[in-house]
């Protein structure tokens, strides 16, 4: 029971779910980024994964339980890391010895979480609307152009940009931490510190010039 | 016969101790379920004993001024320990390790307490490397040695400058393991007050909780005082703040007699007093001189213009420098033992030739081994012309990986990069080789009540060797108490548990709630450190690395006024029944009070000079010690009648039939 | 130079502590933290006012019993030392400096900038050590050779003072870097493998206990720990229970 009860054992969980997060944003990020390459291979990318049993009843699924638990369990432990200190200090120097993002994993999870929220309104939801609810005849190329509407409000964008700026936050902490929490720390650590931050950059800049680029080619 | 009877074995010398330990009574495992033993002080010596007798079986409580037993002192220990394992093949045995601790000790120790020492040291090793303490080791995976003071083997083992550290790491957690098991009880924050004797026997402690302030009664069938030296009598030493000499001072105004207290070590290499707000000094290991050199300028207009800061030590070349341990005694060098090289430190410095602003410091100097260690380096490394830039990185690499600690601990403290110029140090008061009174069997005179480690007088003699205080801390706990407390406590299987209502409780609890009180009520006008400081200056001044007749007779004096001014103006502010840490010191120092008047009356008794005790008197043309055999080779062992000025001097003769009493010499 | 100070008084566990303002006046750059506060201290006792109870024992940086936060980060500004060993040059005449007792669940305050730190010594009772006999013999100490690297890696883990920085440091005041270098020390011996898995499975149990937060890995221990103790040590551990738990 210990082993999902503890600390670590909750730490672990918190980098696996991670990882994983981690995985399909770039998965996720390769298919918008053919949007600005080739409207026709965004939408037949976009109708496969739409359309594909695998990834819409067994991929899906998981995929939305690994987001429900990492931000649960996230919560879970803030709650317990907070009352671990109960009277706080009067003077606290946490950027003498930290960074920012390491130390407010919490606010730019929850501001990922909020976009979540946004995103799931503006493309998840219709989606299932679209495919499961109504009934419209199967039109493999809508895709392409229901993604230009979506970004033809300037506030919209801004909120997208601004969300891909705290999700590089996030992941500057979190991804190179998650080996750290799952015991990996060795004379490889410092290159792959290098990659993870390296990522950490380039996909959230990736989505924010994806979103730039379609609110300025409507 | 006199009453001090030191129970040595009958026998030769290497076999007394396997004897005795066959010859012993023992306690029968489930009896030893019945007996408990209260353990005060969690050093090297009370840890490890503590460990040791609840593994065996017994019921023990331990007690400590700290919050945590891994706190003791003996934490600070840095160099490390001797073994005579002989590892490095140079000629070392148990007779050789016994040979230089006698001698070292200037012939003031007891032969069959030492070679004992020098017999389980093997032993120690053995174990605290079976409990994982990470000991330095060769790139073949053996352990590594280095040398120091006094000896021409290199003997002793260590963990960087962290060996204390990681042996007292060592023995708390054979303490954690019967603390987890139960078998320990830890009082921490709990200071030990007073000694309860029932019947003649030690049977229990009055204790005062630290936290709460409660006063507390807590009964055993033996006691065990592991509670460290007195140097703190001088304020300013390398001790931690809270090191005191207590419970050491109760059980000799309980009974037990205090042997030779006027036998300080004064360490060589310390860091100089900077100023009058100094609270304590700090050491600088003295394996620093298997590297370091020690020299003053040759000429006085040198070390004038160095001290007000017109010249640097590297302004001076090799033959404007005085190196003058590596003169006076060619063999030894550097590497002299402690009182010899603190003596010649202050004969230097009182001369006119010190180096920092008070004239009090000497210069320990690393350039040549870094030189010898960059070229060495480079070498291996396959540059055979290496530029003097390329030797001094090299260079400074080994030695920062062998002291590495040290000089970041100076650095912080002075200011100045050791690695670039050398250091200043000057000698501190370290290490009391007096203590309680102990027989073979390391009983006091108060049958029941054992003295290990530093609080006993036992092993070292006038003068301590380096590397011998943790051999000695855990000899005694892990492999020589154990044995003979069995033999007292054998007779107490019958006894069970010790009540604490007895009259004798009531009347040491009242004793001392009568003088907490009496010390909060004061309400004088002078702070606890305020005394402490006087007593501090009349004892360095008067009592310490030379003393003279005069200066010892009105010491004793000043220490009596001084105490009775003490009681009559001290200020202890606070409560009796809180955390009250004025009230503690307060506590600490009326007993130093007392303890200083003995250790001059001592030292003014004792007409010559050997090891840290150097009386002015005494001394060769040469300025070394002059020892009066004839007169002096026994130990002083003093009686409490009521009064320090007043005790009784007992005589305990040193008897050398293994070894030849000649004149020490280093040269 | 002249420095005031803002220190937490706490008479007792129960009261309610506050900071007071002290000003001070005469501290040298080559007084120690410490001695800074005897000197104010002893101003207190001569106009009759408690003096401020700090924990505090060698001042030599060794014992780990000093304990202040001083400014917003345990053992002030300096890197690589305790309070004892702070030093005044690190001021300026004319600073303010915040001092605040370690703050955790797990560590109590007792009276003033005194807490209780026992949560630490019941971590290493539940199985900080190696169960053999002191008593009696044992192997030769030559008997097993260990390679230079995991000795010299297991005593950088000893040589953690378990003074609490780590955890008054951490934002979530968690102990990962104190039981990490503890386990670590015995885990890297061929001596404390042997039961290894036992070990770091109660030490962590005992450390969730009591009350300690989670490692968020925010490294801020590493860099405010006296002793550098490293980071590996909590991977190492992570890795150590991992393995652990799955043997069972």
């Amino acid at each position: 029971m210990a082993i999902l009860t503890s600390s670590i054992a909750r730490k672990v969980a918190m980098a696996l779910s991670g990882l994983f997060l981690v995985i399909f944003l770039a998965q996720h990020f390769i298919i918008n980024f053919t949007s600005v390459l080739d409207p026709e291979t965004f939408n037949s990318l976009s109708h496969f994964m739409g359309h594909n049993f695998v990834v819409q009843f067994i991929a899906q699924p998981i995929l939305i339980i690994g987001v429900i638990f990492h931000f649960v369990m996230g919560i879970i432990l803030e709650i317990r890391n907070r009352s671990a200190r109960q009277i706080s200090y009067k003077s606290y120097k946490g950027n003498r010895n930290s960074s920012w993002a390491s130390r407010n994993m919490i606010i730019s999870g929850a501001v990922i979480l909020a976009f979540l929220g946004l995103h799931f309104y503006d493309f998840w939801f219709p989606e299932i609307v679209h495919k499961y609810v109504e009934s419209h005849p199967v039109d493999e190329t809508r895709y392409y152009t229901e993604l230009l509407q979506k970004f033809e409000s300037p506030v919209r964008t801004g909120l997208y940009c601004l969300s891909f700026v705290l999700l590089a936050l996030h992941l500057w902490h979190g991804f190179s931490s998650s080996f750290q929490s799952m015991g990996w720390n060795n004379k490889y650590s410092k290159a792959l510190r290098g990659f993870t931050q390296f990522y950490a950059i380039f996909i959230p800049l990736g989505f924010i010039f994806i979103a730039i680029y379609l609110h300025l080619n409507q | 016969m006199s009453i001090l009877d030191s129970k040595i074995p009958k026998g030769p010398l290497a076999d007394k101790w396997t004897k005795h330990k066959n010859d012993v009574n023992l306690v029968n495992p489930a009896n030893k379920r019945n007996i408990d033993v209260i353990v005060v002080g969690t050093g090297l010596a009370g840890g490890s004993a503590a460990a040791t007798l609840a593994e065996l079986g017994y019921n023990v409580k331990t007690f400590c001024y700290q919050d945590s037993p891994r706190r003791a002192h003996s934490i600070a220990a840095q160099g490390g320990i001797n073994a005579a394992k002989n590892y490095q093949g140079d000629g070392d045995s148990n007779y050789r390790l016994f040979y230089d601790t006698v001698k070292g000790g200037d012939y003031r120790s007891r032969e069959a307490n030492v070679y004992r020492l020098a017999e389980v040291s093997a032993n120690i090793i053995d174990q605290c490397v079976a409990q994982g303490v990470p000991f330095a080791r060769e790139y073949g995976g053996m352990l590594d040695n280095r040398s120091f003071g006094g000896v021409l083997v290199s003997r002793t083992f260590y963990a960087k400058g962290q060996t204390g550290q990681q042996l007292l790491l060592g023995a708390y957690s054979a303490m954690n393991r019967q603390i987890n098991r139960g078998k320990i009880t830890p009082y921490n924050r709990h200071e030990m007050l007073d000694l309860v004797i029932v019947d003649g026997k030690a049977r229990g402690i009055i204790a005062r909780d630290l936290i709460t302030g409660e006063i507390e009664r807590h009964s055993a069938h033996a006691v065990v005082i592991a509670s460290g030296g007195y140097g703190n009598a001088f304020f300013l030493s390398t001790n931690a703040m809270g090191s005191n000499a207590t419970a050491a001072w109760k059980i000799h105004k309980r009974g037990a007699y205090f042997a030779n207290p006027c036998y300080t070590q004064i360490h060589p290499t310390c860091i100089p007093v900077s100023g009058d707000h100094q609270s304590k000094l700090t050491l600088m290991s003295e394996s620093l001189r298997n590297d370091g050199r020690i020299w003053v300028p040759k000429k006085k207009e040198d070390a004038i213009a160095i001290r007000e800061g017109k010249k640097k030590a590297k302004d001076l070349s090799e033959d404007e420098r005085d190196y003058y341990l590596e003169r006076r005694y060619p063999s030894f060098g550097n590497l002299v033992p402690r009182d010899v090289a603190s003596r010649a430190a202050k004969e230097r410095c009182d001369a006119g030739f010190g180096v920092n602003k008070t004239g009090q410091a000497v210069f320990l100097d690393f350039a040549s081994a870094i030189e010898r260690y960059g070229k060495e380096q480079a070498a291996m490394h396959g540059n055979h012309n290496p530029s003097k830039e390329e030797i001094t990185k090299l260079g400074k690499e080994v030695i920062e990986n062998k002291y590495g600690n040290l000089f970041q601990m100076y650095e912080k403290i002075v200011d100045e990069n050791p690695y670039d110029s050398p250091m200043m140090i000057y000698p501190a008061v370290h290490y009391t080789m007096g203590g309680i009174w102990v027989d073979y069997n390391l009983q006091s005179t108060i049958p029941g009540c054992y003295v290990t480690g530093e609080a006993n007088f036992s092993d070292h003699g006038a003068n301590r060797l380096g590397a011998s205080a943790l051999m000695q801390g855990l000899a005694d706990g892990y492999f020589v108490l154990p044995y003979t407390i069995g033999d007292y406590l054998s007779k107490d299987i019958k006894t069970g548990a010790i009540p604490t209502d007895s009259k004798e409780f009531e009347e040491a609890e009242n004793k001392v709630r009568e003088q907490l009180e009496k010390l909060i009520n004061n309400k004088g006008s002078h702070s606890v450190d305020y005394y402490h400081k006087k007593l501090g200056h009349i004892m360095w001044n008067k009592c310490g690395m030379a003393r003279n007749a005069k200066d010892l007779a009105s010491a004793m004096t000043e220490i009596r006024a001084l105490r009775e001014e003490f009681w009559k103006e001290v200020k202890v502010p606070g409560e009796l029944n809180e955390m009250n840490a004025e009230l503690e010191k307060a506590m600490r120092v009326a007993d130093f009070l007392e303890l200083g008047e003995l250790f001059a009356k001592d030292a003014l008794h004792r007409n010559e000079s050997c090891g840290g005790h150097f009386r002015e008197e005494y001394q060769t043309e040469e300025g070394e010690a002059l020892r009066d055999d004839e007169n002096f080779m026994y130990v002083a062992a003093w009686e409490y009648t009521g009064d320090p000025a007043t005790e009784v001097l007992h005589k305990e003769e040193l008897k050398y039939e293994n070894i030849e009493v000649k004149s020490r010499s280093y040269k | 130079m002249k420095l005031t100070l803002k220190i937490w008084r706490q008479k007792n566990s129960k009261a309610k502590g506050e900071l007071k303002t002290y000003p001070i006046d005469g501290i040298e750059g080559d007084m120690s933290f410490l001695e800074m506060l005897d000197v104010l201290n002893e101003e207190l006792i001569n106009k009759g006012e408690e003096p401020v109870v700090f924990d505090h024992d060698c001042r030599e940086g060794i014992c780990g019993a000093c304990s202040l936060q001083i400014n917003g980060e345990p053992h002030g500004p300096d890197r690589l030392v305790t309070t004892c060993q702070l030093h005044m040059r690190m001021f300026n005449d004319g600073d303010t400096i915040v001092i605040e007792p370690f703050r955790a669940k797990a560590f109590p305050v007792i009276k003033d900038l005194v807490v209780d730190r026992t949560s630490f010594e019941r971590i290493q009772q539940a199985g900080g050590y190696v169960s053999v006999n002191t008593s009696g013999n044992t192997i030769d100490a030559n008997a097993i050779p260990v390679n230079k690297q995991d000795a010299d890696d297991s005593f950088n883990a000893a040589t953690c003072i378990g003074c609490g920085a780590c955890v008054a440091a951490c934002k979530n005041a968690s102990a990962m870097l104190f039981t990490s270098a503890k386990v670590s020390q015995f885990a890297l011996l061929p001596q404390g493998k042997v039961e290894a898995t036992e070990r770091v499975l109660n030490m962590v149990a005992q450390m969730d206990k009591e009350g300690f937060g989670n490692c968020t890995n925010t490294g801020a221990c590493e860099i405010e720990c006296p002793k550098g103790i490293s980071l590996e040590n909590i991977a190492r551990m992570n890795r150590e229970y991992l393995s652990a738990s799955l043997k069972g």
